[in-house]
């Protein structure tokens, strides 16, 4: 098995040295993901191995030396599984499937906001940030805040509307910036956003 | 678009969080290798990685796979 210091080198270097290397990896990474996807088949295990040591191989640029090689390698494999996991598990779910039952589970729920037991404060800001989100952020900002509250994954947002996962948290952060800005404006703290 | 009690709690809670400047998820895969020694090795989260310290408690997907890293180092 390589030293952390020999991984570049080797990963980087004549045939028969990176193909070492990349066997060394891949039975490192799969017997991690083992453990990190301990309920997932062996055949899943070895398509993430392989798509992770794909990806890897082709960043090694990206590796900046501020870990050990194989703790940044993992790093990328786990994102790789969870992105598969992800995409399995939400395949046959659409964004307006997700958006429609939130809306539709969530009309039913407001009334318990509006019960006597709720402080008169904590109306006052939910009336807001519901009139803000009306106003000021735009229909996909809209769209992708409700779909990321009712639990779909950014990356399967992301897919659905031809964006990458950092696009989509880009967008949700613009989202949450100007719903926060807003509310101080109208007089709101950063204490009153408490839930308890 | 009306939100429920549970999400308009989440919201707040995201609102709550909200920094001027935040990390975001590519920032945090680039340096979530560094931020998983670190914490694992029991020391204090220097000033550069309190972005990704933040981003952690606000990205439930960074989450999951840091917590899952951190599950697969300890095997190492």
């Amino acid at each position: 098995m390589a030293v952390e210091t020999d991984w570049i080198e080797r990963l980087s270097g004549e045939s028969s040295a990176r193909d070492a290397a990349l066997a060394d990896l891949r039975e490192l990474l799969r017997a991690k993901l083992r453990h990190a996807f301990a309920s997932s088949g062996d055949d899943f295990i070895e398509d993430i191995t392989q798509d992770a040591l794909l990806k890897i191989h082709s960043q090694l640029d990206a590796f900046e030396g501020r870990s050990k090689f194989t703790t940044w390698a993992l790093t990328i494999a786990v994102r790789v599984g969870y992105t598969e996991l992800r995409r399995m598990r939400w395949k046959d779910v659409s964004l307006e499937q997700v958006t429609e039952n939130s809306a539709s589970v969530d009309a039913g729920r407001v009334d318990s906001q509006n019960e006597p037991a709720a402080s008169a404060a904590r109306k006052q800001l939910v009336e807001a940030v519901h009139t803000i989100i009306d106003e000021n952020l735009t229909q996909k900002q809209r769209d992708v805040l409700q779909a990321e509250l009712a639990g779909m994954p950014q990356e399967e947002i992301g897919r659905r509307l031809g964006m990458n996962r950092n696009a989509i948290y880009k967008l949700t952060y613009d989202a949450r910036k100007k719903l926060k800005k807003e509310l101080e404006r109208r007089g709101f703290s950063q204490e009153d956003l408490s839930t308890d | 678009m009306d939100l429920s009690k549970e999400n308009m709690d989440a919201l707040l809670g995201f609102l709550k969080q909200t920094k001027d400047r935040e990390a975001t998820c590519d920032d945090c895969l680039a340096a979530m290798a560094e931020f998983a020694e670190t914490h694992l090795a029991g020391k204090t989260i220097p000033e550069s990685l309190k972005a990704i310290e933040d981003h952690l408690e606000i990205c439930a997907e960074c989450k999951e796979e840091f917590e899952t890293l951190l599950t697969a180092l300890r095997k190492m």
